[in-house]
């Protein structure tokens, strides 16, 4: 009596755990896109919730100051880390997608404070939607500067 | 010259690691006193050599050995001397060095205890803990040695420990690259140490609980013996959790303070499972219950522990913390399996010896709810567990690479932490054994009534969110319930020993360190809470370009722009630039802010460092983000107002506060010999 008592209780908490994590997960999955993908993908991809990576073209990066509007390129590089390291590394790889004008590319815009590490050559991992301008909105931008930091390479976080 | 004897070093502690294990195991197996002395002997002397092989690598370090590839990646000669010292564990080989030496360290310490009876356990401490020292000796001297040098070779330069080719001469860079900028910063010289310092002293714990189960002693002897090892690595490691939070919020500009990244959550996974092993072994000293359990917690937080610095030291996700991709990930993955499953076999062998002394009965018992508690903190871990491998799970079956963000966790985890706190609240108020609604009425109304009052009176005057008003009543009623559990107790010695109110309370505490310290935690949980409440559901922002002495309305403060100044720091190779704002409340002038942006050239990266002003009440934070030096000396902000917030921090101050109540070492009753008896056992049930 005691036990199953006990056991129901644990079941209860098990059955509220594993809603939990479903329903939020459902509700807060991103989907990884390359920017090929991305444009490959057009109108569907428009509106889901996707978080992009790309390298940043230096040339193209604008900063509004008066709205906070950040807009730059991004071309396309492979998501996958093997691959990476077969083409030389992750400074490498994005060298090479800056300079390719054959590449995917796609523009983004994020409003809010410039991130320190914004720059060409940056790789730019972005959390938001593609909008029907085919423009991606990001909300969250994350940086990655592999170019002089091998060892110890940081990002930064901005999100508004 | 000194390289080679760093290196060499390395190797011999590696050496002697490996002989101190093979000893305590065969001394062990053949009950030779002698073996497991000399395995002793040899565990006592890899301290002392990994630290002159440390003190060997922080003379290169501090001294611009650039021709060391270590020390050309994480210093330059801008850099001040204590940077360059703290660099040791900016680096991944240096912060897997920096693990050995902590490892090492703690096992001596052990080893050096007075055995008495439990010497049986010695060679077996000695065999987890060396295996672990080991391990991470193995990938310094193998496949990470922060003593590689470059060498001029005919194709350019190469790294290598030894001349690759015979003849060839050193190269020595002029400067080296640097510590990352945003890593110069003193919280972050104490921020890692704690969390290694909290991480390696959960070895020790797990290499007691291993012990008994390869012994069979499986009584609560291994928890009693490692009972303050486990508080002082929760102390660590919280520690190092709250210090990282700091950091975060006065240099990385962003208004926030923890941000479920997956290192972070790697560092949090352990903390969950720490904390839910030191409730639940109160309920194996007090009644005899889920010793399974406990064994099952020790060993998960091990795990967890090596799999978080695996994480961050492997490239696996990637985070703010990771440090470059590297070969050691694979052999990391390969030692906590191998580990893992080891010791899950230990544990089902001695299944059957581990059954509880007698049974739960009531659902409301102390020792139900403390159940009840571990649950919750397994579900967090879950939680937390799935959303860092689930980008890797959906890759694996659907082809299709999937993410969650912090939505995922704030979301999954809310409703579990007010769980958490609401047993934190009620929990001390049960009775081991048996507890009923009516029992638990009695004691609780007079809190619950308080809470209820706070809660009218923030639902007139502060805010009117459902969410906000659940989690600040329940917060309320922790801390009333355990404040009135401070004074119920302080008043029945008052009257039973006739001292004055504050000397009952503070021989009260003294006495029973471990219950009145943790009640000194839950009420700092409580605070922490406030402040996490606060800057979740009410931080606002706003953002604008300002010319001189225009400025921005948030929250009732104006901020006013008053002027800039741009200078260079050329011995730091720092380019500073500041603005002044004036702020007001309500007409009233409060003072000036400078939150500034710090250019390292060298790195060509940015710092922003916010002007931050603290009150209880809220932090007005304000960035500056960006100005035009030449037209009209207009500069941008972004602003947020956080309120509560320092609650948080508070409340982190009075958590350590607790924590050394409970942990400070004193006589040590429980190393003790004898005493532990099942009816001691009844004795102390009402503790």
């Amino acid at each position: 009596m005691q036990r199953s008592k006990f056991l129901l209780g644990g079941l209860l908490i098990l059955t509220a755990v594993v809603y939990l994590i479903f329903s939020s997960t459902k509700a807060s999955a991103e989907y990884f896109m390359t920017v090929d993908e991305l444009n490959a993908d057009g109108a569907s991809a428009i509106g889901r919730s996707v978080r992009l990576s790309g390298a940043v073209i230096g040339d193209t990066i604008q900063y509004d100051a008066d709205t906070l509007t950040l807009t730059f390129d991004v071309a396309h590089v492979t998501g996958d880390n093997n691959e990476i390291e077969a083409q030389g590394g992750l400074a490498e790889v994005l060298y090479q997608a800056v300079n390719d004008p054959t590449r995917e590319r796609v523009k983004v815009v994020y409003i809010g404070v410039k991130p320190d590490l914004l720059r060409g050559e940056a790789q730019a991992i972005m959390t938001g939607k593609l909008g029907d301008d085919g423009v991606f909105h990001a909300d969250e931008l994350l940086l990655k500067c592999p170019t002089r930091y091998e060892e110890a390479v940081p990002e930064q976080a901005a999100s508004n | 010259m000194l390289a080679e004897f760093g290196y060499g070093v390395l190797v011999v502690t590696f050496l002697v690691t490996i002989y101190s294990v093979i000893a305590a195991y065969y001394g062990a197996r053949t009950k030779s006193t002698k073996l497991v002395e000399s395995a002793r002997r040899a565990m006592l002397l890899t301290f002392p050599l990994i630290s002159v092989s440390a003190a060997t690598l922080i003379y290169l370090l501090v001294n611009n050995h650039y021709e060391v590839s270590f020390v050309y990646e994480v210093t330059s000669r801008s850099m001040p001397t204590y940077l360059k010292i703290t660099a040791w564990w900016g680096g991944q080989s240096g912060s897997l060095v920096f693990w050995a030496f902590l490892l090492s360290g703690f096992t001596s310490a052990v080893t050096l205890r007075k055995w008495d009876r439990d010497i049986e356990f010695l060679p077996w401490v000695i065999v987890v803990c060396g295996i672990t020292v080991t391990f991470f000796l193995g990938l310094v001297v193998f496949y990470e040695n922060p003593f590689t040098r470059f060498w001029q070779v005919a194709g350019g330069v190469e790294p290598s420990m030894f001349a690759p080719i015979a003849g060839a001469q050193l190269f020595t860079p002029a400067d080296g690259r640097g510590l990352n900028p945003l890593l110069r910063h003193p919280g972050m010289v104490i921020h890692p140490p704690m969390l290694y310092l909290g991480f390696v002293s959960f070895v020790i714990p797990y290499a007691f609980a291993i012990a008994a189960l390869i012994t069979g002693r499986t009584d609560d002897r291994w928890i009693r013996l490692t009972r303050r090892w486990t508080l002082w690595a929760w102390l660590f490691l919280s520690f190092g959790l709250v210090l990282g939070g700091r950091w975060a919020y006065d240099v990385l500009g962003w208004g926030g303070y923890w941000g479920w990244d997956p290192v972070e959550i790697a560092a949090f996974m352990p903390w969950l499972t720490g904390t839910a092993f030191l409730h639940s072994v109160m309920i194996q000293e007090k009644r005899g219950l889920l010793k399974h359990w406990n064994m099952i917690l020790v060993i998960l937080t091990y795990s967890l522990v090596i799999f978080g610095t695996f994480l961050t030291r492997s490239g696996v996700l990637s985070s703010v913390h990771a440090f470059a991709e590297s070969a050691i990930g694979p052999l990391f993955f390969i030692f906590i399996g191998v580990s893992f499953v080891a010791a899950i076999a230990l544990l089902i062998w001695r299944w059957p010896e581990l059954r509880g002394e007698t049974e739960m009965k009531s659902m409301l018992s102390r020792e139900a709810l403390f159940l009840l508690n571990n649950l919750l903190f397994m579900g967090i871990l879950v939680i937390c567990f799935w959303g860092v491998i689930f980008p890797l799970i959906s890759e694996l079956f659907t082809g299709q690479k999937v993410t969650v963000g912090p939505p995922f966790y704030e979301r999954a985890t809310a409703p579990l932490f007010s769980a958490l706190l609401f047993l934190m609240a009620i929990a001390p108020l049960s009775a081991w054994g048996h507890s009923t609604i009516q029992t638990l009425g009695r004691s609780m109304w007079k809190s619950a009534i308080a809470a209820a009052v706070v809660t009218v009176i923030l639902f007139i005057t502060f805010t009117q969110n459902i969410g906000a008003l659940v989690g600040f009543t329940i917060v309320a009623f922790a801390i009333f319930i355990t404040l009135q559990e401070f004074w119920r107790g302080a008043r029945a010695r008052q009257k039973t020993q006739g001292e004055g109110f504050f000397t009952a309370l503070a021989r009260l505490t003294s006495r029973n360190r471990r219950r009145y310290g943790g009640y000194i935690i839950h009420i700092s949980m409580a605070l922490m809470a406030i402040g996490i409440l606060g800057i979740e559901i009410f931080q606002s922002e706003t953002q604008g370009t300002l010319a001189q002495g225009e400025a921005l309305d948030i929250a009732g403060y104006t901020v006013e722009y008053r002027e800039l100044a741009s200078w260079d720091n050329a011995g730091e190779g720092v380019n500073y630039t500041r603005a002044v704002v004036d702020v007001f409340k309500d007409g009233i002038y409060l003072g000036e802010l400078n939150p500034r942006i710090d250019y390292y050239a060298e790195a060509q990266q940015n710092m922003t460092i916010p002007g931050n002003r603290s009150t209880l009440r809220d932090d007005l934070y304000v960035l500056l983000v960006d100005w035009q030096p030449v037209s009209s000396m207009g500069a941008t902000f972004k602003i947020y107002v956080n309120p509560l917030v320092n609650w948080l921090w508070i409340g982190s101050l009075l958590f350590l506060v607790g924590i050394l109540v409970a942990a400070w070492p004193d006589k040590d009753p429980e190393n003790e010999p004898v005493r532990v008896t099942r009816s001691s056992r009844q004795t102390s049930a009402a503790d």
